[in-house]
């Protein structure tokens, strides 16, 4: 008897699972199919366009760097785009919902507050996923138009790709934090402040070592550990020289990134748990 | 069978930035719902009845007491596969179509694709939403045309119990018609509809049972009839007679209320035992009968009529 009650119970459970599963999924594809038709992703247009110009133009007046050039601007404007992104729909996931009331009919379903918060940033993340893939493979091809054929430097610039997308998924959990308790201006305002000193980490710890007064001490220390560390991200450079950053340290990162981003998502949850929407 | 049980709900809420005080939306609401009924939550703009619907979606959280649906607390998120809820002037995504809208609503609920595409086109049907615009973003759609589509989301889980905050809002005499016989459908169906309304002739048409909130407080909850009959008293008879006038009639009925009406004149009797007296009254004034009825009080006298609960 009891065998047979717990094994319907650990059936519930599994039930109860993949209908979390379900409901995530349906929730990200909505997201994401907000973004596509919000034509959040024409920024791919631009960037194309930039792209072009920089391989026709800029490989001409920069005396055999084309190559190194194309790397630069090409993740460097796949970094400031994605930022762009993850900061603007970042902010506005949660709060236009709000807003418009069309949380109301999902509330009323089947959903958990932590379910719909999942489900958003996941949606986010696939555009992210979609807009740095295309501007990567955008980017690769402009090395091939330039090096006129196969470029070993195509090869070097993934796991920068992979270290940007990292780093804007980072970013976007913080901006549905921010959002998930104040407004969209403010809430932009501070994630481009935490994308800023993130990119400056180290400096807080140097700051914090040099000063004298302890107070200032423990609160540029604590900065220093709340705050991401960005700057491990940031392999833009060293890329556009041709090289690649090791696998454990590719590894690492990735870790930092998922812990940091399960800690802020269940912050948020635990935020958007009590909240009224009146 | 109770289906909603609600015990002492309150909410207040604060207002204010720098002085806060609290306001007071719901008073201590105590109500219990049977399976298979329409029940009517009635209440001026203010009275508190969205919020008491947005206690039971858990969109906001009491400040006291409890509710249960359907034998669980209303914070179980399992508990809302078994109901849908209609919100007060909806807003959808509108950036999808009705029909993606609605299978959007069936993914949430893990329906399988093949049942989810059946049952949206099911819905869209059986809210009477134009099969030309089914493919059309919803914000192009005017207020009635969104209104038949929330009646549909909130029907996509076939769900046991159907909460509608203002169901006949926006929609022309036609759509109201059509969603009032829909919403006797799902009683018929066994389905339990708690639905929130000022219309007050809907709710006379349609509801079993009604309560009525003002300013936060129940004022008044029971069966229609068992309403009107509490403030009007049970025997009260109206005689319609025309062929005389008001002022010749009272000579023979001195004690009498008559008033008269473009029908003729309107003479109130306190029970059917004056019945006769009047007839009398009539003949000797030449006047002729038109009708004889019991007195009703429309809901919205007895709307007007309720005091404050104390």
């Amino acid at each position: 008897m009891d065998t047979t009650a717990s094994l319907t119970q650990s059936h519930t459970r599994t039930e109860a699972r993949s209908g979390r599963f379900w409901r995530i999924t349906a929730i990200a594809r909505n997201a994401f199919r907000e973004a596509v038709r919000d034509r959040v992703l024409y920024n791919l247009v631009l960037f194309v366009l930039l792209l072009t110009a920089a391989s026709i133009f800029i490989g001409e007046l920069s005396g055999g760097q084309e190559r190194k050039v194309i790397v630069d601007l090409g993740l460097s404007a796949m970094l400031l785009f994605g930022v762009f992104i993850a900061i603007f729909v970042g902010v506005g996931l949660v709060y236009k919902e709000i807003e418009r009331r069309t949380i109301y009919a999902v509330f009323s379903k089947p959903v958990g507050r932590g379910e719909f918060l999942v489900g958003k940033y996941f949606g986010l993340c696939l555009t992210l996923l979609v807009n740095v893939l295309v501007m990567a493979v955008g980017v690769s091809l402009a090395l091939v138009y330039v090096s006129r054929g196969w470029d070993p430097l195509i090869l070097k610039i993934w796991p920068a790709v992979l270290l940007i997308y990292m780093e804007l998924m980072l970013l976007t959990a913080i901006a549905l934090l921010f959002s998930s308790f104040s407004s969209p201006a403010l809430s932009a305002l501070l994630t481009f402040l935490v994308f800023i000193i993130g990119h400056f980490s180290a400096d807080l710890k140097s700051l914090a070592v040099s000063l004298g007064s302890t107070g200032a001490r423990w609160l540029f220390t604590s900065l220093y550990y709340l705050l991401p560390n960005l700057a491990n991200y940031s392999f833009i450079t060293p890329a556009a020289h041709g090289h690649a950053p090791s696998p454990s340290f590719v590894f690492a990162t990735a870790l930092y990134a998922l812990v940091y981003i399960v800690v802020i998502l269940t912050v948020a949850t635990l935020v958007f748990n009590r909240r009224n929407f009146k | 069978m109770k289906v909603i049980e609600i015990k002492n709900l309150t909410k207040d809420y604060e207002v204010g930035f720098w002085r806060k005080r609290k306001v007071r939306a719901l008073d201590d609401l105590s109500l219990s719902i049977d399976r298979g009924q329409i029940f009517g939550f009635l209440g001026a703009n203010g009275a508190g009845k969205t919020t008491t619907l947005k206690l039971l979606m858990r969109l906001i959280f009491p400040t006291n007491g409890a509710a249960q649906i359907l034998g669980r607390d209303i914070q179980d998120v399992s508990m809302h596969e078994r109901i849908g809820y209609l919100p007060e002037n909806p807003y959808f995504y509108d950036y999808l179509t009705a029909r993606e809208f609605l299978d959007y609503c069936a993914q949430i609920f893990g329906l399988p694709a093949t049942e989810r595409k059946k049952r949206a086109a099911d819905l869209l049907a059986r809210v009477k939403l134009d099969e030309r615009r089914w493919d059309t973003q919803l914000r192009k759609f005017s207020k009635g045309m969104l209104q038949r589509v929330g009646l549909a989301q909130s029907l996509i889980n076939d769900p046991e119990i159907v909460f509608l905050d203002e169901p006949m809002s926006g929609l022309d005499p036609v759509g109201r018609r059509e969603v009032r016989d829909l919403i006797a459908a799902l009683r018929d169906e066994g389905k339990t509809v708690f639905m929130c309304s000022h219309i007050l002739s809907d709710i006379e048409v349609l509801c079993d049972r009604v309560a009525i909130l003002k300013r936060g407080r129940l004022a008044q909850v029971g069966y229609l009839d068992e309403l009107r009959r509490k403030t009007e008293g049970p025997n009260r008879m109206e005689v319609m007679a025309t062929g005389t006038d008001a002022r010749k009639l009272s000579r023979h009925l001195p004690k009498t209320e008559i008033a008269p009406t473009p029908r003729g004149l309107r003479i109130e009797v306190a029970s059917e035992d004056q019945i006769d007296e009047v007839l009398a009254a009539l003949r000797k004034a030449g006047g002729k009968i038109v009708s004889v009825q019991p007195v009703t009080q429309s809901l919205e006298e007895l709307f007007i009529d309720t005091p404050k609960a104390n």
